[in-house]
């Protein structure tokens, strides 16, 4: 049996393991199991242009409140459908992304990641003050779940977690085809040599835009879910602290890895849990773990296993 | 009119010489060791907390207490530079600034272990704790003293470096390296020792803001490394000048924004980041890469 077919029956395990958990999990373990899926996405999405691409965003918050707000503001005043409603989060997202990310990708390296930090302040700045349209400190509240379609019910925890759980699916067979076509190639490419790469007829700045859309769009499909969950949203999320999540989580899991977004996913929420039962001082601990993982363990946990098993990308 | 102007410029002054104070041992660090360091704001609050300690156990005297507290601060640095950012100057850029981003966390929390969560009230300094009218309105006498320390510290910097020996071989080592190596500079040494001097300047500016801010709190060093990153992109990456001129810029420009359009206040700062960035991205005075 190949690898691939490995990698796919485990993911396939996977899902039907969070399947069952949505049959059958209590109200924490579900709701643990959906903020797991949902930073999943988010990272996922965040590790192609970070991971593949090879560029460091402090902003990628933004595009999650993006999601967040766009969500919120459709339902509040214009709509209460749900899946418009994630559709409208997702396409303000990317929108945003597309425009900060015209100019951002004008940059690569340490000139990136303060690009990206500028205007992901600039939108936290506009979310924080522009009370009357955002809530500013305060976030929107009020977020309901309507039935989807208008017939299929998904205003308890263990209803919307299946709408969580069909996202999150989605989501990593998209980021997966997208890795494994010409154009996933393409951005390894950029990230190994952007000169050779644009020697080579590729329009480098054209793909990283791309990889910056569609990480932003992931992100505000993160951002959308995650305001139908809490049934508010939170102006912090478009902070540049917010923006660092996504990097840690990939970080832990590994970030030349297709499945370590997920595991950094799952470590950092559950070990959170964990460690916020025995102290409240959980930043220290992630400090920690961050520092030996650059010290040590560069290439994150699923990168370990791998390097274990020797050589290929699962 | 003239009078609130004047209280605009005079405050947006004050406020910038603080955040370059941070921003100049951010300056001076990157452009030695190539490294932006996430951590510098925390050395600013940690400078702030260990200065209020001190105060707190020795009588009051403010003064001993801006000697004391920062070179306790410098002994922090030198752990940092020594045992773990070492190790991470042949990495990649996302690395190092992930490492000085964990020593943000772990600092952080630390602060938040031993001082509290919540915010701790600083005391006054004496001598400089009264108002002075200018144009017919109250001004803090503190306020006027860092707007004339700033400066200094500007003239002391830049006298260390241009007219010492050891500035000679700290420029040297900032424009090549290896070549600065090869002549036989200890440039390992070198290293840790511009980055205590570094990690010095923002606890100096810590301590000094002890009875300006008037409340310690946790996220202190948070809020002014982010004006701290604007005020050293926009003066240029490594240019101690263009640090101080754009912390002049951004502390009148934040000053005025608060005074006239509270909501944009912040807005602009970044907006003026992004620009230059796009335009200019070596800054004023940065080279071109």
């Amino acid at each position: 049996m190949s690898r691939t077919w490995i990698g796919r029956l485990c993911w396939a395990a996977v899902l039907l393991g969070l399947l069952v958990v949505g049959l059958v999990g209590s109200r924490f373990v579900l709701y643990l199991a959906m903020r797991v899926m949902l930073l999943a996405i988010f990272a996922l999405g965040y590790n192609l242009l970070f991971g593949r691409t090879g560029l460091l965003s402090f902003g990628h918050g933004a595009f999650y409140a993006g999601g967040a707000y766009g969500m919120a503001l459709f339902y509040l005043h214009l709509n209460p459908d749900p899946l418009l409603g994630i559709l409208v989060g997702v396409a303000v997202a990317a929108l945003l992304a597309l425009v900060i990310g015209f100019f951002c990708v004008r940059h690569t390296e340490i000139y990136f990641a303060m690009l990206t930090l500028a205007f992901g302040m600039m939108v936290f700045s506009l979310i924080w003050n522009l009370r009357e349209i955002t809530g500013g400190d305060d976030g929107l509240v009020g977020i309901g779940r309507d039935p989807v379609f208008g017939v299929i019910s998904i205003a308890r925890d263990g209803q919307f977690y299946f709408l969580v759980l069909l996202c999150f699916a989605l989501t990593l067979w998209v980021v997966h085809r997208i890795r494994s076509s010409p154009f996933g190639l393409i951005l390894a490419g950029i990230r190994e040599n952007h000169q050779r790469s644009e020697f080579a007829g590729v329009a480098v700045k054209r793909y990283r835009l791309a990889a910056f859309v569609i990480s932003g769009a992931f992100a505000g499909l993160s951002g959308a879910l995650g305001a139908m969950l809490e049934s508010n949203t939170d102006a912090f999320s478009a902070h540049w602290s917010h923006s660092a999540e996504p990097i840690l989580v990939s970080l832990i899991g590994g970030i030349q890895t297709f499945s370590g977004p997920v595991v950094g996913s799952a470590v950092f929420v559950v070990l959170r849990e964990v460690i916020e039962r025995y102290t409240e001082n959980w930043m220290l601990w992630f400090g920690l773990i961050l520092l030996v993982i650059i010290l040590g363990f560069r290439g994150g946990a699923m990168g370990a296993i791998e390097r274990r098993l020797g050589g290929g990308e699962s | 009119m003239l009078t609130s102007l004047v209280h605009v410029c005079l405050a947006g002054l004050s406020k910038g010489m603080f955040i370059w104070l941070v921003a100049s041992g951010l300056t001076l660090i990157f452009g030695v060791l190539g490294v932006l360091n996430f951590a510098h704001g925390a050395f600013y609050m940690l400078g702030a907390y260990f200065c209020y300690t001190l105060l707190s156990l020795m009588a009051d005297n403010f003064w001993l207490g801006l000697i004391l507290g920062p070179l306790c601060v410098c002994a922090v640095g030198f752990v940092m530079e020594r045992f773990f950012l070492r190790r991470v100057y042949h990495l990649e850029l996302p690395y190092q600034l992930l490492l000085t981003f964990a020593f943000v966390l772990i600092f952080d929390d630390l602060v938040k272990m031993v001082w509290g969560a919540g915010s701790i009230g600083s005391p006054s300094v004496p001598g400089l704790s009264g108002s002075v009218p200018i144009l017919g309105r109250l001004f803090p006498t503190y306020s006027l003293f860092i707007i004339l320390v700033g400066p200094l510290v500007a003239l002391g910097l830049w006298a260390m470096l241009e007219r010492t020996w050891a500035g000679r071989i700290i420029r040297a080592s900032a424009s090549d390296r290896e070549m600065a190596s090869a002549l036989g500079v200890r440039v390992p040494a070198l290293f840790t020792a511009v980055f205590v001097f570094g990690t010095w300047l923002g606890a100096v500016g810590g301590g000094l803001a002890v009875p300006y801010v008037g409340l310690l709190t946790p996220g202190m060093g948070e809020s002014i490394i982010i004006d701290a990153f604007v005020v050293a992109v926009i003066g240029g990456l490594g240019s101690l000048k263009g640090a101080f001129l754009g912390a002049l810029i951004i502390g009148l420009l934040s000053s005025f924004g608060t005074s006239f359009i509270p909501t944009f206040d912040m807005f602009l700062t970044f907006i003026l980041m992004a620009v230059v960035l796009l335009w200019r991205p070596q800054g004023f005075f940065g080279e071109a890469a």
